[in-house]
C-alpha cells in the first residue's frame, strides 16, 4: 500500500496507528497474567492486617514512594545493605505496587524489625534526631493524628474486588485458615476489622502511646511488617531463579 | 498582510488557542516554582516547615503534574488546534467542544494539584490523580480526539500533514495509556481513594507501560508533530525528508511502547520482558534520531539564522537535547548501565534534558512564533527572546551537569567496597555528598525559571500590544 494513501484517509490512518501501538503491551504485558512462572510460589506472604493496611494507605498518602525503593535488586551491595533481593510474590497482594523509582532515601523493602518502634516513630518525628545528615521531612502530625478506620471496611471490600481474598462469610474464612493459618484468617475477616484493627494497634503500641491510636500505629505496623514475610532459610536460592 | 490576518480570524478558531496559550505560560511558571521549591527542600529539609501540605512527597507529583500536563498538556492543546486548522485549512468544527476541553482540561490540572497536596493519590508516579480526576480526563480526552479527528476530516487539502500524524498518534496512545493504567476499585462512589486492579508485578509493568509512553507520546511524539510545523515555518524552508518522517513516524509509535520495562532492569518481573524492552530501547535510538535529523536539516541553508533569529536558536537547541537525550536513553537502557544508574539522580538529570531542553525550548520557540500571530502583531522584545535563551540554556546544563555527577557518584558510592570486602559507605553519606549538587541543581532550575518570568513578561507585553478585533 502506499503511504499516499494512508495520508488521505483518517480512518486508515487511525487504525493503522492503534495496531502499531497496541502491539508492545499485548506481548509484554498480557502474558504476565497467565504466565504461572511471573510470580514465585512461596509460604508467608499474605494480605495485610486492618492496620497495616491502613498504614500502608497513609505511606502512600506522604508520597512515600517518591524517595523509597521496595524493590532490592540482585547485586552483591545490595544483599549486604539491605538484604535478600525482592520476589515478585512479596508484593503479589500489593494494589498499587510499591517500588518506587528513586532511591533519595535507601530501600524499605525489608526494613521491618530492623529497627525498634521508637526509633521509627522518633524518625518519623524528626529524621534529623537520629540521623543529623538526612534530608527527609518531619511527620509529626502522624502521632497526633487520630487513626481514621471509618471505612476500614469498605477499604478490605474494595481490594477483595481486585482479587486479595479477604472474608465476608465463613466459607472464605475457612479458606483463608487453609491457606494462611487461623491467626493471619482472622485478621482478613472484613465483618471483624474494626476490633482487629484496635486490638492489633493495643498489643503492638507501635507508636509508644497506648493511649492514643494514631496514624503513627498504623504506619509503623506497616513498616515493622515489610520484608519479613518470607523465611529465606526454607529455600535454595536455584529454585527462585527459576522464575526469573 | 492585513489581508491574511483579517481571514485568518474569520476563518479559524484562535479563541481557544489563545486561552491555552495563556494558561502554558501560567502553568509553566506555577510548576517550575514547584519544582525548584521542592529541589530546594532536598537541599534545605527544613524548606518542609512541618506542613503536611507542602512536604517533598505531596508536592512532588504537584511539580510534575503541573509541568508535565499543565505546561505541556496545554501547549499540546494550543498548538495541535493551531497546527490542525492551518495546515487542513479548516475551523475546528466545533467551537463548543473546544470550549469543553479547554474548561475541562484546566479543572483537571487545578483538581490534580489540590488532590496531591491534601494526599489524594493512587501512588502511581505521573498518574497519581485519583479516579474521580481520571475520569474527567477520560471524557475531554475523547472529546479532544473528537474534535481533532473531526476537523481533520474537514480539511480542504487532500493530504493530513505529518505534523497532525503526530498528534493523532499522541492523543491515541494517550487514551489508551490512560485508561488501561488506570483501572482501579473505588473505596466507595464518596471516596476519593481507590485500588489499582493491578497488584504487584504486573502492576509494575503496566504502570511503567504507561510511564514510559507518557514520555513517549506526551512529551515526545507530540511535540515532534510542533516541531514538524513550527520549524519549516520559523525556517522558511520546507521539512528536509518526507521519506524519512514516514520512517521514522511509524517507526518512533511502533518501537516505544514496548521499551516501558527497562524502567524495571533487575526487579521481580521475568527477564525476558526487560531484555525485551532493553533491546527495542537501542532500536529507539534510529527513529529517534530520524526526527532529530530531519529537524536540523531542515535549515540546511539557513544556517545564517542561527545568528540572527532567537526562535531558531531556541529550536535548534531544543532539538540538540533531543539527540542528546534520546542518546542517553538508550544507553541507561542497558542493563549494566541500568544497574548503576536506576534509583540514582541520574534518572532525574536524564528526564530534566528531555523535558527542559527538549519539550520546553521547543514550546518556548514555537509559542515565540505564534503568540504573535494569534494576537495580529509582532513580538515585543527580541532582545528579551535572547536573554531568556541562555537562561534557559544555562539553567538546563547547571542541573543536568548537578545530576549526573550525584548520579553517579550515589551509583558507585551504593556499591562500593573497602578493602575487607564491606559496605565502603553506610546509605547517609551518599546523602550528605549529593548537598552540593542538590544546591546546584535548585540555581539551575531558578535560572530555568527566571527565564520562563522574563517569557511571560515579554508575552504579556505583546498581547497587549496586539488585537484579537477582526479588523
Amino acid at each position: 500500500m502506499k503511504h499516499d494513501k494512508i495520508e488521505r484517509n483518517v480512518g486508515i490512518l487511525i487504525i493503522l496507528t492503534m495496531l502499531a501501538i497496541s502491539a508492545g503491551g499485548l506481548v509484554e504485558i498480557v502474558p504476565l497474567f497467565f504466565i504461572k512462572e511471573t510470580v514465585e510460589k512461596v509460604d508467608g506472604v499474605r494480605p495485610y492486617s486492618p492496620l497495616e493496611l491502613r498504614g500502608r494507605d497513609i505511606y502512600i498518602r506522604e508520597g512515600c514512594y517518591l524517595c523509597h525503593s521496595q524493590m532490592i535488586r540482585p547485586f552483591r551491595d545490595e544483599a549486604l545493605r539491605y538484604g535478600h533481593y525482592s520476589l515478585a510474590a512479596e508484593s503479589k497482594y500489593d494494589h498499587p505496587f510499591q517500588w518506587g523509582s528513586k532511591r533519595t532515601g535507601p530501600d524499605l523493602a525489608r526494613v521491618g524489625g530492623k529497627y525498634s518502634n521508637d526509633w521509627q516513630t522518633q524518625h518519623l518525628t524528626a529524621p534529623r534526631s537520629l540521623v543529623p545528615q538526612s534530608i527527609m521531612p518531619n511527620y509529626p502530625w502522624l502521632s497526633k493524628t487520630d487513626l481514621d478506620y471509618s471505612d476500614i471496611q469498605g477499604r478490605m471490600k474494595a481490594l477483595r474486588v481486585t482479587g486479595v481474598p479477604y472474608s465476608t462469610s465463613k466459607a472464605e474464612f475457612d479458606k483463608n485458615v487453609k491457606e494462611f493459618g487461623e491467626e493471619t484468617a482472622k485478621n482478613l475477616h472484613i465483618p471483624d476489622a474494626e476490633k482487629n484493627l484496635i486490638a492489633q494497634a493495643q498489643a503492638g503500641n507501635y507508636d509508644t502511646n497506648p493511649d492514643k491510636l494514631t496514624e503513627m500505629d498504623a504506619l509503623v505496623s506497616y513498616l515493622q511488617l515489610l520484608g519479613t514475610m518470607v523465611d529465606f532459610r526454607k529455600y535454595d536460592d536455584d529454585y527462585f531463579a527459576k522464575f526469573r | 498582510m492585513t489581508t491574511t490576518s483579517v481571514t485568518n480570524t474569520e476563518q479559524y478558531n484562535y479563541d481557544v488557542i489563545r486561552k491555552f496559550a495563556i494558561m502554558t505560560l501560567v502553568w509553566g511558571v506555577v510548576g517550575m516554582l514547584v519544582g525548584v521549591y521542592i529541589a530546594s527542600e532536598l537541599a534545605f529539609p527544613v524548606l518542609n516547615f512541618d506542613i503536611p501540605y507542602i512536604t517533598f512527597g505531596r508536592l512532588r507529583p504537584v511539580h510534575t503534574g503541573a509541568v508535565i500536563f499543565g505546561f505541556g498538556g496545554s501547549a499540546l492543546f494550543a498548538t495541535s488546534y493551531y497546527i490542525v486548522q492551518r495546515t487542513c485549512q479548516a475551523r475546528l468544527f466545533s467551537s463548543g467542544l473546544a470550549s469543553f476541553t479547554f474548561w475541562g482540561w484546566q479543572a483537571i490540572i487545578v483538581l490534580a494539584a489540590l488532590g496531591d497536596v491534601m494526599g489524594y493519590t493512587q501512588g502511581r508516579e505521573y498518574a497519581e490523580m485519583e479516579w474521580p480526576i481520571d475520569l474527567l480526563i477520560e471524557v475531554v480526552w475523547v472529546a479532544y480526539l473528537v474534535l481533532f479527528v473531526g476537523t481533520l476530516m474537514k480539511r480542504k487539502q487532500p493530504h493530513i500533514y505529518v505534523a497532525n500524524w503526530f498528534y493523532v498518534a499522541f492523543i491515541l496512545a494517550t487514551a489508551l495509556l490512560h485508561t488501561f493504567n488506570n483501572l482501579a476499585v473505588p473505596v466507595s462512589l464518596f471516596s476519593m481513594k481507590s485500588y489499582s486492579l493491578f497488584s504487584g508485578a504486573q502492576d509494575a509493568m503496566t504502570q511503567w507501560w504507561y510511564g514510559h509512553n507518557a514520555v513517549g507520546f506526551f512529551l515526545t511524539a507530540a511535540f515532534l508533530g510542533m516541531m514538524y510545523y513550527f520549524v519549516p515555518k520559523q525556517a522558511g524552508r520546507p521539512v528536509y525528508s518526507y521519506r524519512l518522517s514516514v520512517l521514522h513516524f511509524w517507526a518512533l509509535i511502533f518501537l516505544y511502547m514496548w521499551a516501558g520495562a527497562h524502567h524495571l532492569h533487575w526487579t521481580a518481573i521475568p527477564d525476558w520482558t526487560s531484555t525485551l524492552a532493553a533491546t527495542f530501547s537501542i532500536m529507539l535510538l534510529l527513529p529517534s534520531w530520524g526526527g532529530m535529523v530531519n529537524g536540523i536539516l531542515t535549515l540546511s541553508g539557513a544556517w545564517d539564522k542561527m545568528r540572527t533569529d532567537p526562535i531558531i536558536r531556541f529550536l535548534i537547541v531544543s532539538l540538540s537535547f533531543y539527540g542528546m537525550s534520546t542518546f542517553e536513553g538508550p544507553v541507561m537502557s542497558l542493563k549494566d548501565v541500568n544497574a548503576l544508574s536506576h534509583y540514582t539522580d541520574w534518572t532525574i538529570g536524564h528526564v530534566h534534558s528531555g523535558a527542559l531542553g527538549w519539550v520546553a525550548m521547543v514550546t518556548f520557540g514555537s509559542f515565540y512564533h505564534m503568540i504573535p500571530k494569534l494576537w495580529n502583531t509582532k513580538m515585543f522584545s527580541n532582545r528579551l527572546i535572547n536573554i531568556h535563551f541562555w537562561l534557559a540554556t544555562i539553567g538546563i546544563l547547571l542541573y543536568i551537569t548537578a545530576m549526573w555527577i550525584s548520579g553517579i557518584m550515589q551509583g558507585l558510592m551504593w556499591r562500593a567496597f573497602d578493602d575487607f570486602g564491606n559496605l565502603q559507605y553506610a546509605f547517609i553519606e551518599s546523602v550528605a555528598a549529593a548537598h552540593n549538587l542538590y544546591i546546584m541543581r535548585a540555581i539551575g532550575g531558578l535560572f530555568f525559571l527566571s527565564g520562563m518570568v522574563l517569557m511571560c513578561y515579554n508575552m504579556y507585553k505583546t498581547i497587549k500590544s496586539g488585537t484579537t478585533e477582526q479588523a
